[in-house]
């Protein structure tokens, strides 16, 4: 990783609209390789919308997006499937399709992008991996209805890191879970982030969780988080926090400026420890 | 007056963007074959019972109806002929598109619906995948091979169903079915699958447009479920109106 490679994720004056509603408003930021980014925001603030503008989902009305350098405002949906098959997305609602097991849907990625090829074998080896990654190796034949709500969140986790993409973006990954599964599934999420220097998109409601993701390495060696913050300077520059309000991007720094911030909105979201 | 019409106008646009792009992609890969024989199994091999239920007892009425009205002209013996020309031309495919329109219609933008609300629509671009190719052109395909085979079995019952009442009112077997059987002319069985298979596009497409471009939750899924069974029932009857109107004023000559 040079300094001045090109951002993995660049928005510039990006402005989102629905029937003369504004869901985004002149947002600007970059986020370089290896990076992590923690969206907090109210509900209907626009992260969503951020997310699935990144991967062309959404147009913009004016403003441009760079992924990997490469400018998608333009680009045709038939265009966009090779960006999109370099980045894993983790919808809010987890998005597995109803239809089909959770082995399917884990393999759905690597088996119907255009830009990447994978032999039967080996698709289903990445499979097991994935659902071993997420604990969900036992639950191949299953239905998305069969799972619990954290269950299927983990399996959506493992459909978008499957094929691993060096871009990832996890929508509200502990919504609606309980303080055990959530703290699960973001060591997961810190995992996959660590293995292989992933850049990372969080929006969360959870001040813990940006938290956890901005203290915490996955160790490789022996498997577990451990607390880093304070001891590498790069590290602990690496995440950045984002705070939005009705669509407006109000806050763009590190964790200690959140901290410190005095805006009413913005501290709303710190845990406050005294 | 120009807000007023612009719902209706988009949503005409809308339908026909999405019908061009369905077409498009029948000539284009990747094709989702297992897709198209589940949808055909769903749409066709589902349909049969309400299909032949409908077409049996449509005929055995309609035999009742016209025996009534012919005995008062004393051709009681051309039952069988009203009641075929009636059905295959008309009738048959009709009520089998309508049975169709009420069952697949609603099943699809009710599938495709909920799909779109839990972000499933937008996972499949995400992965890769355009939602027409893999949604919409298989239901599409699968709704014109089935519906005039549908249609066929309909007359066939129906026909069936009149041969019982005209037992029932002592019309020699023979008779019926030999008045049948001349009653039928080319241009009949033209105009009998013809229609099903315009009806096929209105149903598949019906559906699917309503079911893609639901909003608001689950509340927006059954909104776009009533919205399309009642679309594609009264495209049905605008659309056999159309069709007759071709072959009676003679445009097509058999
Ligand atoms: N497809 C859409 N059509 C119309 N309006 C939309 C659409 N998607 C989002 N919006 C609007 O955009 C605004 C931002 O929505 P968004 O989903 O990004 O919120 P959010 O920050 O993700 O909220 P939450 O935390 O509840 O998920 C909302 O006002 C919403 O009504
Ligand atoms: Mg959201």
């Amino acid at each position: 990783m040079t300094p001045d490679s090109p951002p993995v994720l660049k928005f510039e004056h990006v402005t989102v609209s629905f029937d003369g509603q504004v869901a985004l408003d002149d947002v600007s930021f970059e986020v370089r390789e290896g990076d992590s980014r923690i969206l907090f925001g109210a509900a209907g603030s626009g992260k969503t919308v951020l997310l699935k503008a990144s991967l062309g989902l959404t147009r913009p009305d004016s403003g441009r997006i760079f992924v990997f350098g490469q400018d998608i405002t333009l680009l045709k949906e038939s265009q966009l499937s090779d960006i999109r098959s370099k980045v894993g997305m983790l919808f809010q609602e987890s998005a597995l399709f109803d239809s089909m097991t959770i082995e399917e849907n884990v393999a759905y990625p690597l088996f119907n992008q255009k830009a990447i090829h994978c032999e039967a074998a080996e698709g289903r080896q990445k499979v097991v991996d994935a659902l071993r990654f997420v604990e969900l190796e036992n639950t191949l034949a299953k239905f998305p209805s069969e799972l619990s709500g954290g269950m299927r969140r983990r399996a959506a986790i493992a459909r978008a890191v499957v094929t691993g993409p060096p871009l990832l973006l996890y929508d509200s990954p502990t919504a609606g879970l309980d303080p055990i599964t959530a703290n699960n599934i973001i060591a997961l999420i810190v995992k996959a982030r660590d293995a292989s220097r992933t850049t990372t998109l969080m929006v969360t409601h959870r001040y813990q969780d940006g938290n956890l993701v901005a203290k915490f390495r996955y160790n490789l060696e022996d498997g577990r988080l451990e607390h880093v913050a304070g001891r590498d300077p790069g590290f602990d520059a690496s995440t950045r926090f984002m705070v939005f309000r009705e669509g407006r991007l109000v806050f763009d720094g590190t964790q200690r400026e959140l901290e410190e911030s005095s805006d009413p909105y913005i501290s709303k979201f710190v845990l406050k420890r005294d | 007056m120009l807000e007023f019409l612009k719902s209706p106008i988009q949503t005409v646009q809308g339908f026909f963007i999405l019908a061009g792009q369905a077409l498009r992609n029948i000539i284009r890969t990747p094709h989702y074959s297992q897709d198209i024989f589940l949808q055909m199994d769903i749409i066709g091999v589902g349909s049969l019972p309400i299909v032949i239920l409908t077409g049996f007892f449509s005929g055995a009425v309609l035999a009742l109806q016209m025996s009534r009205a012919l005995s008062e002209y004393g051709q009681v013996g051309r039952t069988g002929q009203v009641v075929a020309i009636t059905l295959v031309r008309e009738l048959g495919p009709v009520l089998t598109a309508l049975m169709v329109a009420g069952r697949n219609s609603s099943g699809i933008a009710s599938e495709l619906g909920s799909m779109k609300v839990t972000e499933q629509i937008d996972a499949m671009r995400a992965l890769g995948t355009d939602p027409v190719q893999k949604l919409v052109t298989p239901r599409l395909i699968a709704t014109c091979t089935v519906l005039p085979l549908l249609t066929v079995i309909a007359d066939f019952i129906g026909m069936f169903g009149g041969s019982v009442v005209a037992a029932m009112i002592n019309i020699p077997a023979t008779q019926y079915w030999t008045s049948v059987w001349r009653a039928l002319g080319w241009s009949d069985v033209v105009q009998g699958l013809m229609k099903p298979f315009c009806f096929a596009f209105a149903i598949a497409l019906v559906g699917c447009y309503y079911g893609l471009s639901t909003t608001g939750g689950t509340q927006g899924v059954g909104r776009a479920t009533t919205q399309a069974v009642v679309v594609a029932s009264v495209l049905v009857f605008v659309l056999t109106f159309f069709i007759t109107k071709i072959f009676v004023s003679g445009v097509v000559n058999l």
